[in-house]
Parts: C-alpha cells; sequence; structure tokens
C-alpha cells in the first residue's frame, strides 16, 4: 500500500512517500534526511507524538511540562487526564521528572524553571 | 542602574537576548536589557509547544527551554537587564526613556541601540466583521497566555478564523484540555501557517480546514452565540449561498501579526510599508546611525531560530559601531520584483565585509521555479526551487565579492 505523508520533524515539511506491505514500511521516498525516514515509517506503524501540556503548581503558577520522547498519538487525551491531576511544588527545574515512563518509556518532565 | 551604557537594547525576548549575548561576545560589556514583563523570555514563555531550536541546535525544544538557554548565557555574562520597563520615547540622539516602578520615569544615553520589541498581532478590528461585541472573541496569542499562562480554559465551542501558525497551535492546544474546535477558517486559498502545523495540530485532531472561507457574521450579544462563515471567490468577497452555520461560545483570531514600531516611527525612523519594520542594512543597521533592529520587530518570522541568527547579526553590528564608530557608506536598494514580496535587508552597503543572506518571502504559492537576483541585465545569483510560499521564509547567500561589484541597484524576482 502506499501512503502519501508530510513530516512533522521540522519546519521543511517534506513530502515523504511510504510503501507499506503487510502494515511494515518497505520503501521511503521524499525524506530529506534519516529523521524523516524514521518518522514515516513509524507514522505507517505506530503515529507518535511529543506531548507538551501545562500543570498547575501548589502556588498556583502554570508549569509548561512534556514528554521527552514521543507517546501514541492514539494515547494523547488519556495522558492529559493523568497530567491534568499533577500538582508539583516549586522549585522545578527543566529536566526534572515529574512522573517516570508515564507511556512507552517516555517521561514527562518540567520544561521551565520555577523558582 | 548608571546614565548610559555602550549598548541599550529594547526588549528582552530572544531576540533581546540573542543580540545581548553576541554583542557581549564582540567586545562591548556595558549592555543594558530593558524588558516590559516581570521575566525575560517574551512570547516563548507561552509557546510551550515543541519544534523550536531545529534548525539552530539540532534538537526541539519547547519556547521556554529555548529562552533558557539564552537567559543562561546572558546571566552568564553578567548582562544587566531591568524588569518590568517600558521603554516610553527614543530619539536619534540614542536617548531612551523609560518608566519602572523601582526606577519610576528615567533617561539612559546609549552609544547604540537596539530594537528588539517584537510583534503584536493583528486584531478583530482591522477585519470588519458584523456583528456586535460580545464576549468569547480573542486574538490566538491572548487566548495562549490564558491557557499556557493564567491556567484558564477561555471557551468550550471554539471557531478559529486564520491559519497562522498561532491559530493552529491553539486548536491543538484546546482540544487536548478539552474544547471542541469546530473549524479553522482560512481566506486565502492555502495556509499560512507550517505544513508540520496542518498535520500534527488539525489533521492529528480531525479539525476541518476551510481554505477560501471567511467568518461573515458573529451572533450573540453578551456572550458569542455562533458564527456564520461563507466561501470566498478569487477576490476575497463572500460567496452568497455558501454560508455555513457553527454554533460556538468562542472565536479566535489567527490573522497576522505586525511588527511593533510606535517607539521606531517616534524616533522618525523609516519603516517598508512591505515588512513594516525599519529600513536595514547588512548589519541590521537603520537608517538612523548606531540604532539596529532585529527580529520579528524588523520582519515576522517564521521559526525563532532565525531569530536568534538575526539578532546576532544585530548584536555583533551594534559591538561594531560602538567600538570603531561609523564608517561611510556605498549604498544600493534590493528591490521587489514579480512574486517577492519583500527582501531583507532593503539596502546593502558596498564597504560593509563579510557575505550577506538575503531574506525574503514570495507573494503566492510557486512550484517548479528559479530565485534571480539581477543588477540590470547582469544576473548576481540564480537558485532553482520546487516549492515555495509565503508562510514559510526564504534564504540566498550574497558573498562580500558579489556585493562590492554590484554596479546599482539589485532585483530579486521569480522566474517561472
Amino acid at each position: 500500500m502506499k501512503h502519501t505523508l508530510t513530516c512533522v520533524e521540522c519546519p521543511m515539511g517534506c513530502e515523504i512517500e511510504v510503501v507499506t506491505e503487510n502494515g511494515a514500511a518497505v520503501s521511503v521516498t521524499g525524506n530529506s534526511c534519516p529523521r524523516g525516514k524514521a518518522y514515516a515509517e513509524n507514522e505507517v506503524v505506530c503515529p507518535k507524538r511529543v506531548l507538551t501540556t501545562t500543570v498547575r503548581m501548589t502556588d498556583g503558577r502554570m508549569l509548561p511540562v512534556k514528554t521527552n520522547l514521543p507517546v501514541k498519538k492514539a494515547e494523547l487525551l488519556a495522558l492529559m487526564q493523568t497530567v491534568n491531576g499533577l500538582h508539583p511544588t516549586a522549585p522545578v527545574h527543566i529536566g526534572d521528572v515529574l512522573v517516570k515512563n508515564i507511556s512507552d518509556g517516555a517521561d514527562l518532565v518540567a520544561a521551565d524553571n520555577m523558582e | 542602574m548608571k546614565a548610559g551604557y555602550d549598548i541599550v537594547i529594547i526588549g528582552g525576548g530572544p531576540a533581546g537576548l540573542a543580540a545581548a549575548v553576541a554583542a557581549y561576545d564582540s567586545g562591548v560589556k556595558d549592555v543594558l536589557i530593558l524588558e516590559r514583563e516581570a521575566r525575560t523570555g517574551g512570547i516563548l514563555n507561552q509557546c510551550i509547544h515543541n519544534g523550536f531550536g531545529l534548525t539552530r541546535f539540532k534538537e526541539s525544544m519547547t519556547g521556554p527551554e529555548y529562552a533558557a538557554r539564552f537567559e543562561r548565557e546572558v546571566k552568564a555574562r553578567g548582562i544587566e537587564v531591568l524588569l518590568e520597563t517600558t521603554v516610553l520615547s527614543l530619539n536619534q540622539q540614542r536617548e531612551v526613556t523609560a518608566v519602572s516602578p523601582e526606577h519610576g520615569v528615567f533617561t539612559v544615553r546609549a552609544g547604540a541601540v537596539i530594537l528588539a520589541m517584537g510583534c503584536r498581532e493583528r486584531s478583530r478590528g482591522a477585519l470588519n466583521i458584523a456583528g456586535s461585541r460580545p464576549a468569547g472573541i480573542y486574538s490566538a496569542g491572548t487566548a495562549q497566555k490564558y491557557v499556557n499562562i493564567k491556567g484558564y480554559l477561555p471557551g468550550k465551542e471554539v471557531v478559529i478564523l486564520g491559519s497562522g501558525d498561532i491559530g493552529l497551535i491553539m486548536a491543538r492546544r484546546m482540544t487536548l484540555e478539552g474544547a471542541k474546535v469546530h473549524a479553522v477558517c482560512e481566506l486565502m486559498p492555502y495556509s499560512g501557517g507550517l505544513k508540520r502545523n496542518i498535520v500534527q495540530c488539525l489533521n492529528d485532531f480531525n479539525i476541518p480546514l476551510y481554505l477560501s472561507h471567511t467568518i461573515t457574521k458573529i451572533e450573540g450579544k453578551e456572550r458569542v452565540t455562533g458564527v456564520v462563515v461563507s466561501q470566498v471567490d478569487e477576490n476575497k468577497q463572500p460567496i452568497k449561498g455558501t454560508e455555513k452555520h457553527f454554533n460556538c461560545d468562542t472565536v479566535l483570531f489567527s490573522v497576522g501579526l505586525i511588527p511593533e514600531n510606535e517607539l521606531t516611527k517616534s524616533a522618525n525612523i523609516p519603516l517598508s510599508p512591505r515588512t513594516r519594520g525599519a529600513v536595514v542594512y547588512q548589519n541590521r543597521e537603520t537608517e538612523a546611525q548606531g540604532i539596529f533592529a532585529c527580529g520579528n520587530v524588523l520582519q515576522v518570522h517564521d521559526l525563532v531560530d532565525f531569530v536568534s541568527e538575526e539578532a546576532e547579526i544585530a548584536g555583533r553590528g551594534a559591538a561594531q559601531f560602538v567600538l570603531k564608530g561609523a564608517h561611510p557608506r556605498e549604498s544600493v536598494s534590493v528591490e521587489n520584483g514579480r512574486d517577492i514580496s519583500y527582501v531583507l535587508p532593503q539596502k546593502l552597503d558596498k564597504n560593509a565585509s563579510g557575505d550577506t543572506k538575503l531574506y525574503f518571502r514570495v507573494a503566492r504559492p510557486l512550484k517548479e521555479i528559479k530565485f534571480v537576483l539581477r543588477c540590470g541585465e547582469h544576473v548576481v545569483l540564480e537558485r532553482k526551487k520546487r516549492v515555495a510560499v509565503p508562510g514559510e521564509m526564504e534564504t540566498l547567500l550574497l558573498k562580500e565579492s558579489q556585493i562590492k561589484e554590484l554596479s546599482g541597484n539589485v532585483t530579486l524576482e521569480v522566474v517561472e
């Protein structure tokens, strides 16, 4: 089967063509870099995205957070439920792990410094 | 705080921070940043999505993470920053008057000034949409501030006008937070946002994008209750009979950004009608000697990576001016030719050293074209391009030797 994708790895937005056989990618064309190839291969099997959102800290401020690896796209809304229940306390620093292995081996980490 | 600084930078967002570091590293240590908000980082603080830094650092960061890198560099150099400080006026003698709760109204003299005030969003008022003035109408950036900084969801049922990147990002953001985004309407037959944002912000969440559509009526008296959306013809006029109705409580506008040049105008610094930012030379010096500009106050960028790059040019330029003074210029203009909406810098100084990257945008989506820079009949430079769209900035590298050989004004044009 032939799939046409727009790569989301970087702002170039390459149009990539992927041919799959039995659900696995057998050829990738149109990508400009190895990241695009990896993106396309995953995208036709199990699309993944980095989740970025905020959590309210105990002092009321909003802390930006993200998953440090992409997680399954289909799980994003469900993960929001878990994330919105978190209320960390300052100080928090970029990279601090808030939830270990929130999904697929990805940790939820702080994406800003809050003293 | 002193009465004078070698370099005063107006704005502590990504442009101001990068300019400060570059100026310092070029040998000018006496630098002051004036920032209106209570923290530096500017708009990056509310841009919690990722994708920043891919071009520059080859990694994908969130806005606050990208800002933190530069804040760390500024701090490491001991560069002075005044927060909650609003600049009130600027003149060509490089006197900057500002006000803050801590210092009241004060004036500092600057050896060089770098303008880094960023841009603001075009408002509903600029669009002339019929309807009263109910609650529930926001610019996309205001909604972004409510959600990401204040922690409030400004509405549950949303229609977005304009497919600029902030609108696309907010479509995803509000969906994740539990709102239903019914439609994104775009007046033009193509999106003004990055392709990756169409995919990951709209397609991922099955949010429809209506191209060549606009909102023709906003309904509701106290609060928005719905909108009427119509298709437009090639002259952007609504077509009768194509009206669609959406029930919604919120309308977001993502209809363009305008460089914030009130201070620049007050100092009588010439602006370009195309970019709505100052006219500049390669080193980002404006027509006012010793006053430089960079980032979104100069031209609205797609990527912060390019803002940083441009700010470093301005930072180095300002440092050079402080250390060596002005040099006599021999300048030519860069004209916008066929299908080019603008080119920056608008002026090339033949006496300046170093290669120069021309930044430009095409006026409409194009395929299989050539960018041609000519000086009269002579072709200075040309480059093939498979696809070009107005939403994505293009660049051409012009060598120092090519600039020195120019015999007059140059024109950049598209050849199909």
